[in-house]
């Protein structure tokens, strides 16, 4: 260091001393953990939209009924006790003590019931509960009974669904507010607080210790467990270009990053004081529209596939060998309980004269293909990978450019091309939601539904209906293979690889629970 | 009726122009706040219902209609994307905002104004050609280049400034200052780089003059000199300077995000990638209502350089 360098140094020191002894006392003293998340909150009502920061803030300030650890197994988490019939049709839930909103007032089986219905309005598995004829029952102040018309395997799985749209569970009030409007009102029962008066959107969101949590005894495993926290506040800051978060990272500033962009896990490797943890895979999701043609034909989508090399994609966006699945044949993830190459074979390597040779059987008739190409989006290199690979196939792509919010937009749209319409737009899912037949999206829509893409395969119908019914694991696990064999031929999306996404850390402890892909705050202690 | 009245009553047509342009350039867009907000997984119908809960399935005349009626009242609306008001999200913004566009300009003008005019005294020589050399690579050098560029050497390398955010001055004026400096020192540069040029080249012309050269002969020291050409070089520097100030207030998006600073242009830049229309509408209204008015305090201080204005 130069004299000069010295002098500079040693004169910001002192004006940063005096600036600590200016500010607060209290707030200095106070453990706070400052992350900077991969989106910022927007939206903060956790029943509203399926976007991720909107489920993680959820795990902030609301609570569960039951909760999965990190194998994915079911354990109660408000829930105390709980039986089920013989038949397994009549439900009965029993709420621990001691658990109640930040409110000050009591969180009783009414409270739950009415989140439960309002969750059930807006995500796939509650529909599907509905569908399987539930109805609810408030039997006294901490307990409440549903009962089915119809054989359900996944009560446990749907009220302890992870991802997507967890449900968390709000005041009754507040849980009887329209599914279409956001409630904005943060009343929860979970082990924060939301500060909203320092919420300042598109910079910060702060949280504190609830003191009125009450955690569980079991140790913390994944979502399940204890939920003790042990630092005061946590801070989101959000930080939009992922070269700064990373020098915020490695100057200290902050403590963790949700998400760090691939380009910079080199930089961050070097850095001893950085710790780095690979969380579980998400699934790279081509989502052709299955409406027009011409991938109206089944032929057209398996044309997709024969040209899918999943390291190419990969390398594309940024991930290297240690961060991705080098081949992965599964659509439930390759580390999930129901991980299958069964009706892969044909697609596991690309083959250009097989990809053409099903774009004839489909009489596709060389009309323009158009992929929708968000420019703004992490993946957006995985989209220039698919139109050189589709051109080469014989495919006529005409690659649009534009804004996310474009494609979120345009996506909605059934026209034809020329009026506006789509035939292709990329996506990712994270590990929950793409583990299950009844949590991947595209696979577990059914014909007649709204999501884009408009999949429709009724023998896919068929074996997920009995996948839905089905309680033996094993015979469940057998029809989840069918379902891909079937999924594979029908093609109602297709893969484009798997890949890990990477948390870092710097002087945090206990963030082992962080690897099932969501920044839960608990248990994590700073040195 | 007093030139400052006419002035001001003449800015009302002005706004009745740009809240109409403003609105319909938001609407025009392709994409969809309701698809937006409803997230990946979102189905057609949910999409929808929430597009009937913002109002947006209304006719576009009736949705003007609306807004404008509100903001008549004083009230820019609801961000479609957090719910929160719109003045709200600007007052949260306008700190960190105006910060940067006083001090960045404040450092400009000290800097620029001397360095300008003492090129122009000396022009020609290797003093003028090694400012204008700066002013050059300043200006030419992207600003998130440069603003990498300082906080990997005072930030990463020798930690001593940070990397990102803003702290109210409410938090110790020193921290306020410490985060600051580095993302005014980078925009600083290119505002410094054109006010040096300008300075020059309008100090230079003003040399130049009659009135100079009378001076001159009159025996006036150097000093005097230059003063008295400053002075009526200062109307084109002061036009300068009330532009920079009105672009800084408008929001300064490459800087703000890449010291990750909560200000207006990143709010205006988040609402148009989220097609959040009232933000849009909000930020834009009040942002051309500052030009507006920063563009009439520049016309009244002609006034005071140039008394022949006054005539």
């Amino acid at each position: 260091m130069t004299m000069k360098n010295a002098c500079v140094k040693t004169l910001i020191a002192g004006m940063t001393a005096a600036g600590l002894l200016l500010t607060s006392g209290v707030a200095w003293a106070a453990t706070t953990v400052r992350l900077a998340p991969t989106a910022d909150l927007k939206t903060l009502d956790p029943l509203f939209n399926t976007a991720y920061i909107t489920r993680n803030h959820g795990y902030m300030v609301f609570d569960t009924l039951f909760a999965q650890d990190s194998e994915g197994k079911v354990h109660p988490q408000m829930v105390d006790t709980w039986t089920k019939s013989d038949d397994g049709k009549q439900w009965s839930f029993t709420l621990r003590d001691k658990l109640q909103f930040n409110d000050g007032t009591p969180v009783t089986a009414a409270d739950c019931v009415a989140s439960i219905e309002r969750w059930s309005k807006k995500d796939t598995l509650g529909r599907l509960l509905m569908k399987a004829g539930a109805t609810f029952k408030v039997v006294d102040d901490k307990t409440f009974e549903i009962s089915l018309e119809q054989d359900f395997g996944l009560v446990l799985a749907a009220l302890s669904k992870p991802s997507g749209m967890p449900l968390f569970i709000m005041p009754k009030r507040l849980a009887e507010t329209d599914p279409s409007v956001p409630v904005t009102e943060m009343v929860g029962s979970g082990p924060f607080l939301f500060k909203k008066d320092e919420w300042v959107p598109g910079n910060k969101v702060v949280y504190v210790k609830n003191p009125n949590y009450t955690p569980r005894a079991e140790p913390a495993d994944g979502l399940a467990g204890g939920k003790v926290v042990k630092v005061d506040r946590v801070e989101w800051i959000y930080i939009p270009d992922a070269n700064t978060s990373a020098a915020a990272l490695q100057n200290g500033e902050i403590d963790m990053i949700e998400s760090v962009t691939p380009d910079f896990l080199p930089v961050l490797e070097g850095n001893s004081e950085v710790n780095l943890i690979t969380g579980v895979a998400s699934q790279g999701m081509i989502v052709p529209n299955s409406l027009l043609p011409p991938f109206n034909n089944s032929k057209a989508r398996q044309a997709i596939y024969h040209v899918i090399d999943q390291a190419a994609f990969l390398s594309a966006v940024g991930y290297g060998e240690k961060y991705r699945t080098e081949y992965c044949p599964s659509m439930y993830t390759c580390s999930s309980p129901l991980a299958t190459d069964a009706g892969a074979a044909p697609y596991k390597t690309p083959d250009f004269e097989k990809a053409k040779q099903a774009l004839k059987e489909s009489g596709y008739q060389g009309e323009k293909v158009v992929i929708l190409y968000p420019t703004d989006n992490v993946n957006s290199p995985a989209n220039l990978v698919l139109a050189q690979a589709m051109q080469k196939a014989g495919f006529n792509v005409d690659l649009q450019a534009m804004d996310w919010a474009s494609v979120a937009a345009r996506r909605l749209k059934k026209d034809p091309v020329d009026k506006g319409g789509w035939n292709i737009f990329l996506t990712h899912g994270g590990y929950f939601d793409a583990n299950t037949p009844a949590t991947n999206p595209w696979l577990s829509a059914p014909c007649g539904n709204g999501l884009p893409g408009w999949p429709c395969d009724e023998e896919l119908d068929k074996l997920r209906a009995q996948w839905l019914a089905e309680n033996d694991e094993a015979k469940s696990k057998a029809l989840a293979v069918k379902i891909q064999e079937r999924a594979y031929e029908s093609v109602p999306y297709v893969m484009w690889g798997e890949f890990k996404p990477v948390i870092a850390t710097r002087g945090l402890t206990h963030t082992d629970l962080m690897k099932i892909g969501i920044p839960v705050m608990w248990n994590v202690d700073k040195k | 009726m007093p030139y400052v009245l006419r002035r001001l009553v003449a800015t009302i047509p002005v706004m009745v122009v740009v809240a109409v342009f403003v609105f319909l350039l938001a609407h025009m867009s392709q994409g969809d706040p309701a698809a937006v907000l409803a997230g990946d997984n979102a189905t057609v119908e949910d999409v929808e219902k929430i597009r009937a809960s913002m109002g947006l399935d209304k006719p576009l005349i009736e949705q003007f209609l609306v807004w404008g009626g509100n903001v008549l009242q004083g009230d820019l609306g609801i961000s479609t994307s957090t719910n929160l008001p719109v003045l709200t999200l600007i007052h949260q913004r306008m700190g960190p905002t105006l910060s940067i566009a006083l001090f960045t300009i404040l450092l400009a003008v000290l800097l620029a104004v001397p360095l300008g005019t003492v090129a122009a005294w000396r022009a020609g020589s290797l003093t003028d050609r090694l400012i204008m050399l700066g002013s050059v690579l300043a200006f030419s050098v992207p600003v998130f280049l440069i603003g990498y560029g300082l906080a990997y050497v005072f930030s990463v390398k020798m930690n001593l400034l940070p990397v990102q955010g803003y702290k109210p001055m409410s938090g110790g004026i020193v921290e306020y200052f410490r985060h600051l400096l580095l993302p005014c020192i980078s925009l600083g540069l290119v505002y410094m780089a054109l006010l040096t040029r300008m300075t020059r080249a309008t100090v230079l012309e003003a040399l130049g003059e009659d009135y100079i050269r009378t001076a001159r002969a009159k025996g006036l020291g150097s000093g005097l000199v230059i003063w008295h050409a400053l002075k009526n070089a200062a109307n084109p520097i002061v036009t300068t300077i009330g532009v920079g100030i009105a672009m800084l207030i408008g929001g300064v998006v490459v800087t703000e995000t890449v010291f990750a600073i909560p200000g207006l242009g990143r709010l205006t830049v988040d609402a148009v990638l989220r097609h959040d229309y009232p933000v849009i509408q909000g930020v834009l209204l009040i942002a051309s209502a500052v030009y507006v008015l920063i563009n009439l305090l520049v016309d009244l201080s002609y006034r005071l350089f140039d008394p022949r204005m006054d005539r």
